[in-house]
């Protein structure tokens, strides 16, 4: 059982959870990630960790509300208590001193940025850290983004902070920076990082990706994590989560993530109430 | 001779009662219902009870079998269940999962009169009956050597290993990724074949010999080999081979494509079949195709009827004598409904527009001469090529070991399947300190083959820390 430490709801629908896992946590490094379940009948969710304290023993992570998984997480008040977390799983992000970096991140990837854009600021990179939202109210951990970065840049749909637009407005970015700049790294929903990556591949910068296939057990025993890159098939659970950006088959992947598009929805349309009606009943007979 | 019958020999071997195919088509529950006592008695006595027992050294942990089923013959089934449990610590499990018939009935006596004595069903018998009498009894525990071993993996391997260590005085830790103990016993052979009940009950009681479980601990991520090293005194790994293979043919990542993995996963430890009642959904598809023709295979093409597939298709390259699942799992499977195309391979899977597979092209095959191993190869027959109708694919070719661990432990030598080398007598790898078997050492196996390498790493971790 892990306990939670602290569960709130940073902007609107995307949500913190500090949870104590004393093994997992001297482990970690920038760009993995834990599964866990948010109770003994539940499934298992992959989520990138965001940050993590080494002399408390936890760790954060920051999901999107999208699911019934998410939806239990969500619920979770500090004291309560999760049946799973296993970790820290994926590949590393390389960090060296590639000298000039780009890291975007969007949704949840504005916190899974942050431990990457501090380890690259640790060997002396110069960090550029763009976040990118809907509209000015969905940023978060700017704080924490602006001292580990040398500069922090915004790109807003509807214009209310930096950058009008999408994330097709990093090339006029890349531009303005200055100098040239060595390498991309993105996180966050699938679209962005697929939007970044077409757009990084007429200007030749290696652009890295973390990708979020479906995913069971993370450890390379059931395939449903699968990503094509040009004609080899990879298990983004242990050969990955990050990616060359340029070499993914969005396509598939894209397809992929829908398998259980249908099914997801189902849980959401029951409340359950014959189940617990059945428990309380159950617990009745037993008191009698 | 003293083998020498004395008294008429009863060649009817009992039968055991199964639920009718079209019944448990319905349902997950267990197929072959288990012996009634009168029947297990009857059964029993046929042993002849031999001097020199010639199914002993074919069961891979030498079970003193005659023993067991003496115990049976006079009504003691305790005291049966105490020499079974001598040897075996999960005869609920191989009594039921065991290839009985290449194994310990194959050396039986009675085997050449076309008539062994049905070992496995007797120990299954024993082992349901103990399980009906209340709380398994804690044998007198050894004083404490202050000796601590790590056990990653809690499969049969690591069980085993561990249920003997911790009887000899140990601190034995066990390590396991997933959520739930019991390897391919809970994630991959279904409920129908084996209740997850079972696999609890024994882990259950490994945890009250003192045995201590972490699962969700994956060993090279959460903690190293190497690390682990540290703080324990010997380390046994039996990680399994867990990784699955693909065929490398167009369309595999089709969706509707999946591993044996990942269908018996979702499943058996996700409990797929209870969605939404469990969260981790799973599909009903009404056309499956399984690729393969092993055991894995066939409890794929078992589980798919089960989730109410119209229909399910094996889809094997050789022919049904070469087919390596056992002979009563690939019966079940043919009186539950399932179509067997022998000799076919799949060429590539054709998706629709919104990339589901809906067709695989096949190829014909026919046996030519044999190969080096003796078997006739198949060989494609010119273009027999042909598009049949399907929306799912289970592909159940194989597995190989995983290879988290081999990767994050400098030094340990693997083969050229990424298999962990160990030594055949002792279960030592190139590592000191460090011991392996099981699936991880072997590739893909059997449950007692697993848990007799488990017997001989234990014996051999055991002299190393009472010699030291
Ligand atoms: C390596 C990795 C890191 C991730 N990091 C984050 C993160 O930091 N924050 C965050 O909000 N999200 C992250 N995701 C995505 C997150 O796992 C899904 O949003 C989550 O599983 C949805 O579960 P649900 O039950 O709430 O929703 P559901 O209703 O089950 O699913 C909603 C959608 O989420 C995706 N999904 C469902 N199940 C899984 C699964 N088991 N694995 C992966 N995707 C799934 C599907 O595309 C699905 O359509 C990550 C995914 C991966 C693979
Ligand atoms: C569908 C199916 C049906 C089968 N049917 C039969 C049958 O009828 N009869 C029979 O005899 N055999 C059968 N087998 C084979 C048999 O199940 C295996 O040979 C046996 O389980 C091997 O045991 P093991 O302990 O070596 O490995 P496993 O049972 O594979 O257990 C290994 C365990 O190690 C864990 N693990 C892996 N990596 C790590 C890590 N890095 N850290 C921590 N834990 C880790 C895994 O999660 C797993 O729980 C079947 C196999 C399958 C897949
Ligand atoms: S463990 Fe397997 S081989 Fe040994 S006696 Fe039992 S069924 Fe036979
Ligand atoms: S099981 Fe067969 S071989 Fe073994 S003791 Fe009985 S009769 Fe003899
Ligand atoms: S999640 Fe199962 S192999 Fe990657």
């Amino acid at each position: 059982m892990f306990n939670v430490i602290e569960s709130n709801m940073i902007v609107p629908n995307l949500h913190l959870l500090t949870l104590e896992a004393p093994e997992i946590v001297p482990e970690i490094q920038p760009g993995q990630f834990v599964i866990l379940r948010a109770e003994q009948d539940g499934e298992r969710i992959p989520l990138s960790i965001s940050d993590w304290d080494l002399e408390a023993g936890t760790l954060s992570v920051i999901f999107m509300n999208v699911g019934v998984t998410t939806g239990k997480l969500a619920a979770l008040k500090p004291g309560m208590q999760i049946p799973t977390v296993v970790g820290p799983l994926g590949i590393k992000t390389e960090i060296e001193n590639f000298g000039t970096v780009l890291c975007v991140g969007g949704c949840y990837g504005i916190g899974s940025i942050f431990p990457i854009a501090r380890a690259l600021k640790e060997l002396g990179n110069r960090v550029i850290s763009v976040i990118e939202a809907r509209s000015n109210y969905l940023f978060y951990w700017e704080d924490k983004l602006k001292q580990v970065s040398d500069q922090l840049l915004y790109i807003t749909r509807d214009g209310t902070k930096g950058y009008k637009g999408h994330v097709r407005r990093l090339p006029q970015i890349i531009q303005s920076v200055g100098s040239k700049v060595d390498r991309v790294i993105v996180n966050g929903c699938s679209l962005l990082v697929k939007l970044s990556s077409d757009v990084t591949r007429p200007l030749e910068i290696k652009t890295i990706v973390s990708l979020a296939p479906i995913m069971i057990d993370g450890t390379g025993m059931c395939g449903v994590c699968r990503v094509s890159l040009g004609e080899t098939t990879r298990f983004a659970c242990v050969h990955g989560p990050d990616f060359d950006g340029h070499e993914v088959n969005w396509e598939e992947l894209a397809q992929r993530r829908k398998m259980y598009f249908n099914e997801e929805s189902v849980p959401l349309q029951t409340s359950r109430c014959e189940e617990h009606a059945e428990k309380i009943l159950a617990e009745h007979l037993n008191l009698e | 001779m003293s083998d020498q019958p004395k008294k008429k020999l009863d060649l009817s071997r009992r039968d055991m009662p199964k639920q009718a195919p079209e019944v448990r088509r319905q349902n997950f529950d267990e197929v072959p219902l288990g012996y009634p006592e009168a029947t297990a008695i009857a059964e029993a006595v046929r042993c002849l009870q031999c001097k020199k027992p010639l199914c002993v050294p074919l069961c891979p942990v030498e079970i003193d079998i005659p023993g067991f089923i003496k115990g049976i013959a006079e009504n003691d089934f305790a005291g049966g269940v105490r020499v079974l449990k001598d040897k075996n610590l999960l005869p609920a499990v191989c009594g039921r999962v065991c290839p009985q018939e290449e194994q310990c009935e194959k050396g039986c006596i009675l085997h050449k009169k076309g008539a062994p004595v049905a070992i496995g069903r007797l120990e299954r018998f024993l082992a349901d009956w103990e399980a009906t009498q209340g709380e398994p009894e804690i044998p007198a525990m050894p004083a404490k050597t202050g000796k601590k071993v790590a056990v990653v993996g809690g499969g049969p391997a690591g069980l085993t290993v561990a249920g003997d260590l911790i009887k000899l005085g140990h601190d034995v830790t066990i390590f396991e990724a997933l959520h739930e103990m019991g390897g391919v016993l809970i994630y991959g052979i279904p409920e129908f074949r084996l209740p997850k009940a079972i696999v609890k009950r024994e882990v259950d009681y490994l945890q009250k010999l003192g045995v201590e479980i972490k699962t969700d601990f994956v060993v090279g991520k959460t903690r190293t080999v190497e690390s682990l090293l540290k703080e324990y005194d010997a380390i046994f790994v039996g990680s399994g081979a867990g990784l699955p293979w693909f065929m490398q043919i167009p369309g595999e990542n089709l969706n509707g494509v999946y591993s044996a993995n990942e269908y018996l996963t979702r499943m058996n430890l996700m409990k797929g079949y209870l969605f939404p009642q469990f969260d981790t959904p799973i599909k009903n598809h009404q056309r499956v195709a399984v690729i393969g023709g092993g055991n894995v295979a066939m409890d794929c093409a078992r589980t798919a009827l089960r989730l109410g597939a119209e229909e399910v298709q094996i889809i094997y390259r050789r022919s049904r004598q070469e087919m390596p699942a056992r002979e009563e799992e690939i019966e079940n499977a043919e009186e539950e409904g399932v179509i067997f195309n022998y000799l076919t391979l799949p060429l590539r899977y054709i998706g629709d527009e919104n990339g589901w597979v809906k067709q695989i092209e096949c190829l014909k095959m026919e046996l030519g001469e044999p190969d080096a191993s003796g078997r006739r190869r198949p060989v494609p027959i010119e273009n027999s090529n042909y598009i049949i109708p399907m929306d799912a694919v289970v592909c159940a070719i194989g597995n190989s070991p995983n290879p988290l661990i081999p990767e994050t432990t400098p030094g340990l030598e693997v083969g050229k399947w990424g298999n962990i080398k160990a030594d055949e007598q002792t279960g030592k790898t190139s590592l000191d300190r460090v011991w392996a078997g099981g699936d991880v050492v072997s590739g893909a196996a059997t449950v007692i083959l697993a848990m007799g390498a488990g017997r001989i790493a234990a014996r051999s971790i055991h002299e190393y820390l009472t010699s030291s």
